[in-house]
């Protein structure tokens, strides 16, 4: 006689003694050797998220950010990208120094990851079912009928509708947003501890941005998931996020409490970055912008690598790279979690 | 889906006639005299010759010639009788076919493995040792004509290691057909290698792939079944048409092995004026050329959803 064992359904507990932070990057370092020269895309990025957490890392294009979280997720290109030096710790062990096989029971199991462009990212020929029930079948093992199943009670839970008259449809043959559902579902498959999402709803329309941003973070909530939020919007970031990391020319420029940071910005860049957000009272004005482009990453500018771009730099700018120093009140008392990298760092909070 | 077939075998009709037609006036419109040739250097007296054409129907105008042979071909699946020995075309085909699909099979097999083989190698390698070294014998293979290929290869393998007879039997065997479709394929060959390489090295970077890596699928399921569904599609179109090509462009390789296909067949109804033998054996290609398209598109659609077929 077998018995059926009941806790096999339940979530499998989150496992180990580990009481660090769930994920924490400490000073990595990924540089691309091309034909031109090393592209330095990340230069020494520290930072860490709590199981139930949500890290918003901000920043343009070729900030970084990007690239750092394909480094954790372990899908970076290698070559021509290289990890000289850091550390990703995940649960405190470093993942940079586990064999291919770790890791990749890691991807998709413990750490999951949502892209941007859901069409592209998604394989055309083959049906989302198939897609979304490969999860089950690779990690757990499920025969493909069971597979089927899961896959259309993971399209119920992320709000697609008729969800079982659509499991066999092809990527193309839903909308952006539904399409968007689906890479979220596919990320959650296995309830991972981590999800990354990188830019989830840069491709999609407003409406259809918030529902997709409040489904994720309901979903957060429910499986007290941490998540790391990469955006180039501020707008998605504010409801969202607990906490805000940006990032210039590979360096994370600023920290703080999402709040805060809206409030009182400690860094030229993050006060470029808000001022350039359009606001209705100011209608008919120019639109503020930051003036320059985003520097070459083959050829960083010295000292602070916003210095071209900056209002506020001096001669010590062009020479010293600014640290990242925890950020104080005026009086002196602490701001938790907040850190800015900029030499003139308190003018620009306090001035 | 069943619409669409219905409507593509619905064109079959006028690309039938239409090619009949043209391949009928082409023939007619060489120069030369079928039942002078007949009776060689001696010739004959005119009225022997008016009696003659008068048999075979040759003294008609070219319409009513035309009528009469499709009307025969259609409604009684007659393809008329040869010239020079009266024997039926059907006759004739049903000899050289087997074997014409005998070498194409051959070489199509060849080609299909090994251009595979090289192209998921080069493609899974790409910018490597192992890719330009396939790149180069590729591209050494396609700038070689096929006749010179195919005495290269008789005169090695057969005269100097003794390997192979240098002639196919009348029935051949299909050992004796390995070196004929080993020539016969090498080409498409090339093209297939180089057609997987690219599509392989292109689809091995797109954001699918990514998709693949970050769900942890192991390494085998991410090329076995991501990369190689999306990177068949243009392949199989390539080698649908191949198979039509390789039944009807085989005169060459017929000839240096002494292969009595259809490749060989066609060429002496060329030199011999042969009207209805050619026309019976271009309109069996075309007919094979049709279906095969055919069967191409609708394999299309099932590698690719994106494809639809109203």
């Amino acid at each position: 006689m077998s018995t059926i064992n009941k806790n096999a359904t339940v979530p499998a507990p989150r496992e180990g003694g580990h009481t660090g932070p769930l994920l924490e990057v400490k000073d990595l370092h990924v540089e691309f050797h091309t034909r031109d020269g090393v592209a330095k895309a990340v230069n020494g990025v520290n930072y860490s998220v709590d199981a139930g957490e949500t890290l918003a890392v901000l920043g343009e294009s070729g900030s970084g950010k990007s690239v750092t979280a394909q480094a954790i997720m372990g899908i970076l290109d290698m070559p021509p990208g290289k990890i000289p030096q850091g550390e990703i710790l995940f649960r405190g062990e470093d993942m940079l120094k586990m064999s291919d096989e770790e890791r990749r029971k890691i991807r998709g199991r413990k750490i999951a990851m949502i892209f941007q462009d859901a069409l592209s990212s998604l394989n055309p020929v083959l049906s989302v079912g198939y897609q979304l029930g490969e999860m089950f079948r690779v990690h757990q093992g499920l025969s493909k009928k069971d597979a089927k199943t899961r896959a259309i009670e993971l399209m119920d839970k992320v709000k697609i509708p008729a969800a079982k008259a659509r499991v066999s449809d092809y990527p193309h043959q839903f909308s952006g947003g539904m399409r968007q559902r689906i890479m979220i579902a596919m990320a959650l498959a296995l309830e991972p501890e981590l999800i990354i999402a990188d830019e989830p709803t840069t491709a999609l329309d407003v409406t259809v941005q918030a529902q997709v941003m409040d489904l994720l973070a309901e979903l957060q909530r429910e499986y007290n998931m941490g998540l790391i939020l990469i955006t180039h919007d501020l707008g998605v970031v504010a409801d969202v996020a607990d906490k805000i990391a940006v990032m210039y020319a590979g360096r994370i420029v600023e920290q703080a409490p999402v709040h805060e940071l809206y409030a009182r910005p400690a860094h030229p860049y993050t006060r470029g970055l808000l001022d350039s957000i359009p606001r209705l009272d100011q209608k008919g004005q120019e639109l503020y912008a930051i003036k320059g482009l985003p520097p070459n990453l083959l050829k960083v500018p010295t000292g602070c690598a916003f210095n071209p771009r900056c209002p506020k730099a001096t001669d010590l700018c062009r020479t010293d790279i600014p640290a990242l120093v925890p950020v104080t009140e005026q009086d002196g008392s602490d701001l938790p979690g907040r850190k800015s990298a900029c030499h003139f760092w308190k003018e620009t909070i306090h001035g | 889906m069943g619409r669409y077939v219905a409507r593509r075998l619905l064109q079959m009709i006028p690309v039938f006639f239409g090619t009949t037609l043209l391949i009928f006036l082409m023939v007619h419109s060489l120069p030369g005299d079928p039942v002078l040739a007949m009776f060689g250097d001696k010739g004959a007296d005119p009225a022997t010759l008016a009696a003659k054409r008068h048999e075979l129907g040759l003294d008609k105008s070219l319409p009513e010639q035309y009528f009469v042979y499709m009307r025969d071909m259609i409604l009684h699946l007659d393809f008329g009788d040869q010239i020079r020995n009266g024997r039926p075309v059907t006759e004739v085909l049903g000899d050289a076919f087997p074997i014409t699909l005998q070498l194409a099979a051959l070489a199509f097999v060849f080609e299909l493995t090994f251009g595979l083989a090289l192209g998921i190698i080069g493609g899974l390698r790409a910018g490597r040792l192992a890719d330009n070294a396939i790149l180069l014998f590729t591209l050494l293979i396609m700038s070689i004509p096929v006749f010179v290929l195919g005495y290269i290869i008789k005169m090695v393998f057969a005269f100097n290691l003794g390997w192979i007879s240098p002639n196919v039997s009348t029935v051949p065997q299909w050992d004796e057909l390995i070196a004929p479709a080993v020539v016969l394929g090498g080409l498409s060959l090339a093209y297939v290698a180089r057609l997987t390489r690219t599509s392989m090295a292109e689809n091995l970077r797109s954001d699918y792939m990514r998709t693949a890596v970050a769900k942890g699928l192991p390494k085998r399921r991410i090329i076995g079944v991501h990369l190689m569904r999306n990177s068949m599609i243009p392949v199989v179109t390539l080698l649908g048409t191949d198979l039509g090509a390789l039944m009807g462009g085989a005169v060459v390789t017929e000839q240096i092995f002494n292969i009595k296909g259809i490749g060989g067949i066609i060429a002496e109804s060329i030199s011999r004026r042969e009207g209805t033998t050619l026309v019976g054996l271009v309109t069996i290609l075309v007919l094979v050329y049709l279906v095969t398209s055919l069967l191409i598109d609708l394999l299309y659609a099932v590698l690719d959803p994106r494809i639809r077929y109203a």
